[in-house]
């Protein structure tokens, strides 16, 4: 099982995987964001957490058709169905490499962007804590959707329309930490929650993810 | 005879044909006469003067919309576990009326919010709530279009029905906390639950179940309409191929 | 038409626009509904009526 979350984590990092193009998609909407609505220091101050969280799941989406698709092509997707390690957890494996090369990096570049956007102080620690609890379930739910789609020509905006709307409660509480930790206020509730969706997701949906591969490999 | 025996396509299109007729009239009668009741023969609200009118369309519409998706939760299981290709056509059929009752539900509840909170827009935990509805709809509908094979288009929507149910509660949730976090005590809900009176309740009743029947109808339309075409598709393959 | 009062245009929006969608919902499903049949029952004859 470590042999598959190496592979895949090669596969991601070599040339022509990919792996970057979230970070840069995060960097461009970030620095996009103030050209938009204004340079003013307080405005971006106080939507920069939302800013960074949805451009954070904006870059994981990116590269969510990834996961599956080149494996699907090449007809190693097949050999993982029957191979003696359950497909559930191949799916997990996957979903565990796509957040360490797209969901880490990201978690390690916000507080650089949150300068950009005038994050205030005490907000950056919270900033880091809740992208690292709640990108994981971004993966998870992504892989989920990834599986749904992976037979289809141009599944792309269809992968969009299914996940993006599966992100918002992960949006909600992570946002909500960053504010209410900029603010000094209570965050247990929201970082609690978020965390749950990212356990709930990691420990449930592989199953639904393992489910929709195997009708597509039909 | 159980409710099992529709399974069978035949034993379904024979039943609900002979039935659809009555159901229709009485949906018809009942909308209408619900409708007229409420528009015209009920007093206007102290606090929401004649607005309150719109109750008739908005109770009902947010009703089914919800109770749609329900319905195709259960078909989707029954599918699932059961393998019935009417109850997963049943579902494809219930999808698009539940999302036009979601877009109805929005569309009222923005009209009636306009005079109420003065702006055509408010993301009222409710109103939000049936935003991502409206969503879900739209993914699962599209899900549906896209894959070609219809068995596998089947399975792969059911599943995604039972996993949009369970993000459906948690996004309820999500956006109940998402709104008291940054309007505290705004309170915005058009909650009917407050002391509708009969003057009002009794032509509510009859629009709700005038539009339940609707959705009855249209629901048995389209899924008359889609074993229909899955059997067209088999005559189709069968001429090609012969 | 009862006393609307300044409420007028809001209610009748509200309940033109709704009116307007359930009216394109139900011909849209009866149209595609006749269109099928149609199509199948042509199919049919075309092969016979077996199957």
């Amino acid at each position: 099982m470590i042999a598959l979350l190496v592979r895949d984590l090669r596969l991601a990092t070599r040339a022509g995987g990919g792996f970057g193009l979230g970070l840069a998609f995060f960097l461009i909407v970030t620095v996009l964001v103030p050209f938009g609505v204004g340079p003013e220091g307080g405005t971006l101050a106080r939507i920069a957490p939302g800013i960074l969280w949805v451009g954070a799941l904006l870059a994981c989406l990116l590269s969510l058709d990834r996961i599956f698709a080149l494996d699907y092509e090449d007809g190693t997707l097949d050999l993982l169905a029957t191979a003696p390690v359950p497909l559930e957890a191949a799916v997990a494996l996957k979903a565990v490499a796509h957040w360490l090369t797209t969901g880490l990096p990201l978690v390690v570049a916000a507080p650089v962007l949150g300068v950009l956007l005038q994050l205030p102080g005490p907000a950056y620690g919270w900033l880091v804590a809740s992208l690292a609890v709640g990108t994981p379930a971004l993966s998870a739910i992504g892989a989920f959707g990834a599986a749904l789609t992976v037979g289809l020509k141009r599944g792309g905006l269809l992968l969009s329309l299914i996940v993006l709307p599966l992100y918002i409660p992960s949006l909600i509480f992570g946002a909500e930490v960053v504010i209410r930790g900029a603010d000094g206020r209570a965050v247990e509730t929201a970082l609690l929650l978020l965390a749950a969706i990212s356990v709930g997701a990691f420990a449930l949906l592989p199953f639904a993810a393992a489910a929709a591969l195997r009708v597509n490999l039909r | 005879m159980s409710l099992w025996d529709y399974a069978n396509p035949k034993l379904f299109m024979q039943t609900s044909g002979r039935v659809l007729p009555w159901i229709a009239g009485l949906a018809a009668v009942t909308l209408v006469t619900g409708v007229i009741w409420g528009f015209f023969f009920t007093p206007d609200d102290y606090r929401q003067g004649s607005t309150v009118k719109i109750i008739y369309i908005h109770v009902p519409s947010a009703m089914i919309a919800i109770n749609a998706w329900a319905m195709m939760l259960v078909a989707s299981l029954i599918w699932i576990i059961r393998r019935h290709h009417v109850s997963a056509l049943a579902a494809k059929a219930a999808a698009p009326v539940g999302m036009v009752m979601t877009m109805i539900a929005l569309a009222t509840g923005a009209i009636w919010g306009q005079p109420m909170w003065g702006t055509w827009w408010a993301w009222d935990p409710r109103l939000t709530s049936f935003l991502i509805l409206f969503l879900f709809y739209l993914g699962y509908i599209a899900l549906w279009e896209a894959v070609e094979s219809p068995d596998t288009a089947a399975d792969l929507t059911s599943v995604l029905c039972l996993v949009g149910s369970v993000f459906a509660f948690l996004s309820r949730y999500a956006v109940n906390f998402w709104n008291q976090g940054l309007h505290q005590g705004a309170s915005l809900s058009m909650d009917k639950a407050e002391h509708v009176s009969n003057v009002f309740w009794y032509p509510l009743l009859l629009c709700l179940a005038g539009f339940v029947l609707l959705f009855l109808v249209l629901v048995l339309v389209g899924t008359r309409t889609e074993i229909r075409l899955r059997r067209l598709k088999a005559l189709e393959a069968r001429e090609r191929m012969a | 038409m009862p006393d609307l009062g300044k409420y007028a245009v809001t209610v009748l929006g509200a309940y033109g626009a709704s009116l307007a969608l359930i009216a394109v919902l139900v011909l849209a499903v009866a149209w595609r509904a006749a269109r099928v049949k149609r199509a199948l029952r042509a199919q049919e004859a075309r092969m016979g009526r077996h199957g």
